[in-house]
Parts: structure tokens; sequence; C-alpha cells
């Protein structure tokens, strides 16, 4: 079992999710974060104060898969998210010890999907 | 004999001008601090709702208008303690461009509460994210006192030393706009800065655009007001007041525009409070034409203050209501003894009949006491400020303790915060 988490631009989380349910991953998780990554932080400007390296608001998905659908999920998050820009953000995966689903405390890889 | 009419619209203009500082002057700060401190802000300007509506009409009204002379000059005396003795039928002895249709003396009354209401709220974006309630709560109610009550009574009551000589101000440039603006550099100086290292971005510019809005609909009632009657010098003050904002407005916008590279909203709504303050004194003496000149000088010139020259200073005017309010309150006040025209207030038998006229209608003797009542003013508002200030740290301290600002002021004043993260 895998845990992916991938920071994307907001402006593309629709297509992400439309490329994820194309390949059938339906089970996500999706956070409003605030960072930045080469392209920098943003300059804004109150008042003639120019505040430079303000973090950017980024979408952070969180998706739990088993290790056959872990290549398909990753496809799926580049087709969406990538525009070919800096700042597109990148995909993380991790081992996943364990996964349980609260309503019927199934466990493993059967939790998963 | 009372105007019914002119009543229904100086009462309704006292209205107005609550709403400038309930919510609008609330709404304006709050949006500009951090989510932490947006009720201490609200807060602040509510309380001096709550605290100068009762001071003024237990003795504040009466020490600021009544014709007794305390202090002459300066000073009323206690005969209005209470509004002792005033009947709902009693005419205002206050009239400026109607003296045939005076409203009743309690609704000047109660028009007047509102400016006294107003200013210290005004100078609260100075103290904004340091200082604790309960040196706010004391500072108001004896600032009142020393400073605000002696301002209105040299610049509008029957013997005050400026009224007598004839001054322009016609609806506070001097008792609420320098007034603010100086007691808020004092203000501001003795407070020291904030402890943020990164005092931005504001937390909500739609509450700060919001209430900027409204700020510029209750100032309809500030300055069209201000000539106690329903009448064409209203419609006049009206017009300059919205012709001074706009054009103040724009003037910033287009200034961000060419020299930051973008038009902001904060500038705009910024240049627009500036171009209302900068009317303020002149609204009823000035052409459309006046006007637009004050709105873009106000609009160029507190940008070059905010934007440029503030930084040098380093003082903490947390939310610039020096270089709003008192900048332009001191432009709009030279700016009338240029500016006025007879034109405007001679039809209305004002003046004894011949109007006002400033430096460029060959009236160079307005400049002068513009200039000295602008001085006097800057020199009460700044030096009583610093005396009720010492006075307040002396007894309970101003600041709220370094833990305290970094938790904000909202939780550690007020028990309460303005925005959950869930349910």
């Amino acid at each position: 079992m895998k845990l992916i988490v991938a920071i994307i631009q907001p402006f593309r989380l629709e297509e992400v999710k439309q490329s994820l349910y194309e390949a059938e991953v339906q089970l996500i998780t999706v956070s409003e974060v605030l960072g930045h990554g080469r392209q920098g932080g943003a300059t804004e400007v109150y008042r003639g104060n120019r505040e430079t390296g303000n973090l950017l608001r980024k979408i952070r998905l969180e998706i739990a898969v088993n290790d056959d659908f872990v290549d398909r999920t990753v496809r799926a998050i580049v087709a969406g998210a990538k525009t070919g820009e800096l700042g597109d953000g990148k995909i993380f995966v991790y081992n996943l010890e364990e996964c349980i689903r609260i309503r019927t405390e199934e466990k493993g890889t059967l939790a998963i999907g | 004999m009372i105007s019914n009419a002119n009543n229904a619209w100086v009462l309704i203009s006292a209205a107005l001008i609550m709403f400038m500082t309930v919510p609008a002057l609330g709404l304006f700060y709050g949006g500009l601090v951090k989510k932490k401190n947006v009720l201490s802000l609200m807060m602040q300007s509510f309380v001096c709702l709550l605290v100068v509506s009762l001071l003024w009409v237990l003795v504040g009204y009466s020490l600021a208008f009544s014709p007794g002379e305390l202090i002459p000059g300066v000073l009323g005396d206690f005969r209005w303690t209470l509004l002792n003795g005033i009947s709902p039928l009693d005419p205002s002895p206050y009239v400026v461009s109607d003296p045939k249709g005076p409203v009743s003396h309690l609704t000047f009354i109660i028009f007047q509460c509102m400016f006294a209401v107003i200013t210290p709220a005004v100078i609260s974006g100075a103290f904004a994210e340091r200082m604790k309630f309960s040196a706010f709560l004391m500072f108001s109610v004896l600032w009142l006192f020393v400073v605000y009550i002696p301002l209105a009574h040299m610049a509008w009551s029957v013997h005050g030393v400026f009224a007598q000589q004839g001054l322009m101000d016609f609806a506070g440039g001097t008792v609420v706009e320098i007034n603010s603006g100086f007691s808020a550099l004092a203000g501001a100086l003795v407070l020291g800065k904030r402890r943020n290292l990164k005092p931005l971005p504001p937390h909500d510019l739609t509450y700060t655009a919001m209430g900027a809005a409204m700020l510029w609909f209750g100032w309809f009632g500030f300055n069209a007001g201000s000539g106690l009657a329903a009448d064409g010098l209203a419609a006049s003050a009206f017009l300059a007041t919205n012709t001074a904002a706009a054009a103040a407005g724009l003037a910033w916008a287009l200034l961000d525009w060419f020299l930051q590279k973008k038009p902001t909203l904060l500038g705009a709504v910024t240049g627009a409070v500036a171009g209302l303050v900068v009317i303020t004194p002149a609204a009823g003496y000035v052409s459309v034409g006046g006007a637009l000149v004050l709105g873009l000088t106000a609009g160029a010139v507190c940008y070059w203050f905010v934007v440029h020259l503030k930084g040098r200073f380093g003082y903490d005017d947390s939310l610039d209501a020096f270089g709003v309010h008192g900048v332009a309150g001191v432009l709009g006040t030279l700016g009338v003894g240029l500016l006025a025209t007879p034109f405007i207030t001679a039809p209305f038998g004002m003046n004894g009949g011949k109007g006002y006229a400033g430096v460029f209608e060959g009236n160079p003797a307005a400049f002068a006491l513009q200039l000295e009542a602008t001085f006097t003013s800057i020199v009460v508002a700044f030096f009583g400020t610093l005396a009720v200030f010492a006075l307040v740290q002396a007894t309970i301290g101003l600041r709220v303790t370094e833990k305290e600002e970094a938790m904000g002021l909202d939780i550690t004043q007020h028990n309460e915060k303005a925005y959950t993260l869930i349910e």
C-alpha cells in the first residue's frame, strides 16, 4: 500500500479530479495549503509597502492506493496538473503501514479500495 | 420657529454619521489588521459610540456649545448638564445657511454628538494591534475633555475664539480631521511599534472596501448636514463631497498604477477617504471646481506621504490615521482659505451677506486665520494627547504584554475570536 501526496496548483484541481476519475481512482482527500517551490513567493503591495516572499495558495491531495494503482494514479495527477510552468507542484509516494476502514473495521488492501 | 424640513435632514444626517463609526470605521480598520485583532478594532469604534454618547448628554455638549465661559473662547460651562431645560420645541441656537429655519436644539445636540463619537474612533487606527482595551477606554474619556471639547468650542461655539473671527471649518477639518490625525501621531509615537515583524498583509480587504464605501455614504450626512438645513447649500456640499472623494480615489489608484505597476483596491479606497477628509472643512464654501482641486491634491499628497515619506520616519501609525486624516485635514483647512468663493455662500446671506472668500477671491486674511487655527489645533491635539497618554501610562499602562500581542487582542482583551476554523 502506498500513500500518494501531491501539491498542485489550485486552478488545476478540477482537471486532476477529472483525470483521476477517468483512471478509476475515486478516493481522495483535498486540503488548501500555503507554500512555494522554485518559482518563489508572490509580491504583494499594500499602500506602497512591497511584501515579497508571500506564500502561495496550493492544493494538497492525499490518495491511499494499493501497489498496482500507484502508476496510474501518478500518471493521472501529472496529466491533470501539468502546465509546463514553474509552480506545477510535486508528487510524493510513501509506504503505507496500515489502513482501517472505520465503518467495517476492514484492514489493509481490502480497506483501501 | 423650527423648520421641520431642515430638522428631518439633520436628523437623518446624524444617523448617517453614526453609521460612519459603526460599522463603517470598524470594517475599514478591521479588515486591515490580522485575523486575531479584528474584533478589537471593531470594539474600539463601538465603545466610542457607547461612551461618548453618554458623556455628551451628561456634560460634553454643555461644555462644548453652551454660551458659558469657563475658559473664555475655549470652554463653555455646565448649564446644560443632562440637557437641563432644553425643550424639544426650542430652536437650535446654532444656524448656518438658513437662520429663519433652525432645527430643534435637540437635533443639533445629537448631530454634534456623532462628530464627538467618530473622532476618537478614527484615532484608534494608530493604536491598532497593541493597546490595552482598558487603556483605550481611559484614553477616550479623558481625551474627549482635554482635546475634543476645547477644539469643538473654539471652532464652532458661539463664543469660540476662532468661530468669532470667521474661521471656515464647515464640517470639522480642525475639530475632527486635524485633531484625530495629530492625536493619532502623538499616540503612535508614545505607544511604539508593533512587535510583529510582518504586520502585512491585511486579513480581509473586502471589509476595508465595504467600510470605505459606507464611510463615503455616511460622509454625505457629515458634510451636507453641516449647513443645518435641507437647502441648496446642502446640495452644494453634497456634490463637493462626492467630487473630492472621486478625484482623490482616482488619483491614488492611478499613482499606484504608474509607480507601483498595478492599481490597487486598497489605494483607491484610501484615496477616496483622503478626498472625503480634505473636503470636510471646505464642503460648504467651495465650488465643485474647488472640490476637484482639493480632491486631486489630497489623493496625490497623501499618496506621497503614506507610500514614500512615512517609512523614513519609523513610527508605526498602523492604519494611517495620521497619513490620511492629519495630512488631508491640514490640506483641506488651508485649502479652503485659498479656494472659498462667495458665489456659494453669499446667496444664503452667510458672513453678514457677503459670503466667505478665500485668497483667490481677494481675501488673504482668510488664509492667515485658517493657518492660525490649523496650528492651534495641531498643538492642542498633539500635546493634549501626549498629556492624556502620560496619565494613562502612569496609572494603568498603555500596551498589552509581548505575549498578549502575539496571541492577539481579540482573545486576550475580549475573550473571543472572530473566526472559527472548524464549525
